[in-house]
């Protein structure tokens, strides 16, 4: 799932500028699950703000409304008189969800409430860890479930660098070496012949580098125009 | 090894030297975080003579210096011959094949691939890092630029090919150490000529480890220089030992280091007058040469060395008496 943190009250706060009803949109997936911007996360930081702007002597009129999700159009039409009413709206969605709101609500200044940080896994309570960098051409298959793109400090498809020491990475004591993780665990299940074959340079065309990505389902349309006709 | 023109695959002078059998001597050389020239030639002539190349190293440890292929042309004007080392990290593949292009007409004919150390260790933590490839598919890209004349995305040159002695790196104690001679493998099958390893201080774990070299045959295939380095003190081996990662650093070695400074020991800096201090460090660092030079003429017992690679970063002085004292000074000459 995706994983996102709060923004620092003070940075939301400048955000917010001097609107006078602000409107808080928490999301009632991801990031509710990741206790960042559901419906909980949501009413806190409408008190914390209504208390703030007050301290500050220019009260603002906070409230907050949690939808399903932020990412669906579907959900966003249930909002729209709540948005009407706003001066401004502050989105604790995922970056997906922030773009749905401005997009969908386009004479609102929307603005987000969290920083989305990766797509990760709560590994333990109160801990995410990143898991996958959406590269476009998934190579799990050959490392054994193990992520060398989002979890190698440098991608690399060949690891580990000279830089794998007690499992972790030279970056950080507490950062676990993918190569590390892949070693073991290809060694583990007897495939330690994945390690021997030199990968080739990866396609990055298919990730972010290649430009935004956009992908059509024609089989998928025919459905809805057909469901629409 | 195959090979063209008079059966070189490039003809540079350590290609020779290794070629010819003579227990090879590389140096290093850090360009200054600067623009100034004179930098370059101090650190060359400090070394001409001593060394039969010298690696350039590329914004080591991610700070920001005088680029490889600059430093590395000014110090084939003084000359002596350069490796120039490239990492991962700051460039992508059109980047790489570009500056190899103009490597190569500026008279450059070494190479080292290197992945390079993460960006957050350096002075531009914020930067974005590239890692487009890594240093075993730049082996095999440079290599396909000589041998077969084309460029990563499979087009042919268009007229003179860039012609480089392709080296890479080893870090035999690095983890996970039983896939270490494994990864070397990789890296000789991609077509890496010579390698230049991590600082080997515990000869016994090297030994292992080119046994296991030896099995796979891997000496037979490329050049493999171990590496070493003069220590400047007790505290700076100990460091290594603890926080560089695969850098084994044994008891005795550290003992040696405390041992030529038992005069001072139990001593704070603060206690000691300048000329304490300084006959402190100098007592060190001959100990430090010393040492040096005996782990040179063990690594010189051990079957399928082609050489060391002598890294006195910031201590190029130190080069001279190492290279003297273990018996490798005048270098032989070949043509
Ligand atoms: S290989 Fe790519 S798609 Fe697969 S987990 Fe890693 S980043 Fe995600
Ligand atoms: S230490 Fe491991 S995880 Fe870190 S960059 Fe090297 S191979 Fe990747």
């Amino acid at each position: 799932m995706i994983i996102g943190e709060q923004k620092p009250l003070d940075e939301i706060q400048g955000l917010l500028e001097d609107a006078e009803k602000v409107l808080v949109v928490g999301c009632g997936t991801c990031v509710t699950v990741c206790f960042a911007g559901g419906s909980r996360e949501a009413q806190i930081l409408s008190s914390s703000l209504r208390m703030s702007s007050k301290l500050n002597g220019h009260p603002q009129d906070v409230s907050d409304v949690t939808v399903q999700r932020q990412c669906e159009w579907e959900y966003l039409d249930e909002i729209e008189k709540e948005v009407a009413e706003a001066d401004i709206i502050l989105s604790l969605a995922c970056g997906i969800g922030v773009q749905a709101m401005a997009k969908h609500f386009p004479e609102k200044w929307v603005v987000p409430g969290l920083n989305t940080t990766f797509l990760g896994i709560p590994v333990e309570q109160g801990i995410w860890e990143e898991r996958c960098a959406a590269c476009g051409d998934c190579v799990l298959g050959l490392t054994g479930g193990i992520c060398p793109i989002a979890r190698c400090s440098k991608s690399l498809l060949n690891g580990p660098c000279g830089g794998s020491e007690d499992g972790h990475c030279e970056i950080d004591p507490d950062i676990p070496c993918a190569w590390q993780l892949i070693y073991d665990r290809l060694t583990a299940m007897g495939r330690e012949d994945n390690l021997l074959e030199l990968q080739p340079p990866k396609n990055w065309q298919v990730s972010r580098d290649g430009g935004p990505r956009k992908i059509i389902r024609e089989d998928l349309r025919l459905i809805s125009d057909e469901l629409e006709s | 090894m195959s090979g063209k023109d008079n059966g070189y695959l490039v003809g540079s002078h350590l290609e020779k030297m290794l070629r010819a059998g003579h227990f090879a001597v590389t140096g290093e050389l850090g360009p200054p975080q600067s623009a100034d020239p004179a930098v370059i030639h101090e650190k060359a002539a400090l070394l001409k003579g001593y060394v039969d190349a010298v690696n350039i190293t590329d914004n080591q440890t991610a700070i920001v210096r005088m680029s490889s292929i600059g430093a590395g042309t000014l110090v084939l004007q003084d000359g002596l011959e350069p490796v120039i080392q490239m990492t991962c990290r700051d460039r992508n593949r059109l980047a790489i094949q570009a500056d190899l292009l103009g490597a190569y007409a500026l008279g450059l004919r070494n190479l080292l691939c290197l992945t390079g150390d993460h960006q957050i260790f350096g002075n531009h933590p914020t930067a974005k890092n590239v890692y487009d490839m890594d240093s075993l598919q730049m082996v095999q890209m440079v290599t396909d630029m000589r041998d077969k004349a084309i460029f990563q995305c499979g087009d042919e040159f268009k007229g003179q090919t860039a012609k480089f002695l392709v080296g890479a790196a080893a870090a035999p104690f690095a983890d996970p150490t039983p896939f270490r001679p494994l990864r070397l493998a990789k890296k000789v099958k991609a077509g890496a000529n010579f390698i230049q390893t991590q600082l080997i201080y515990d000869i016994e774990a090297f030994a292992a480890y080119m046994e296991k070299v030896r099995e796979l045959g891997l000496h037979e295939k490329a050049y493999i220089l171990a590496g070493v380095g003069p220590l400047k003190s007790p505290g700076m081996a100990k460091y290594m030992k603890k926080n560089v990662p695969g850098i084994l650093v044994p008891d005795e070695v550290i003992d040696r280091m405390l041992e030529a400074g038992k005069e001072w020991a139990g001593k704070k800096a603060a206690d000691l007058s300048p000329e304490e201090k300084k006959a402190r460090s100098k007592a060190w660092q001959t100990e430090g040469i010393q040492v040096c030079i005996d782990l040179i003429k063990e690594i010189q017992k051990i079957e399928g060395v082609a050489g060391i690679h002598i890294m006195a970063i910031e201590w190029e002085k130190a080069v001279k008496p190492i290279v003297e004292g273990a018996g490798l000074y005048p270098r032989p000459e070949v043509n």
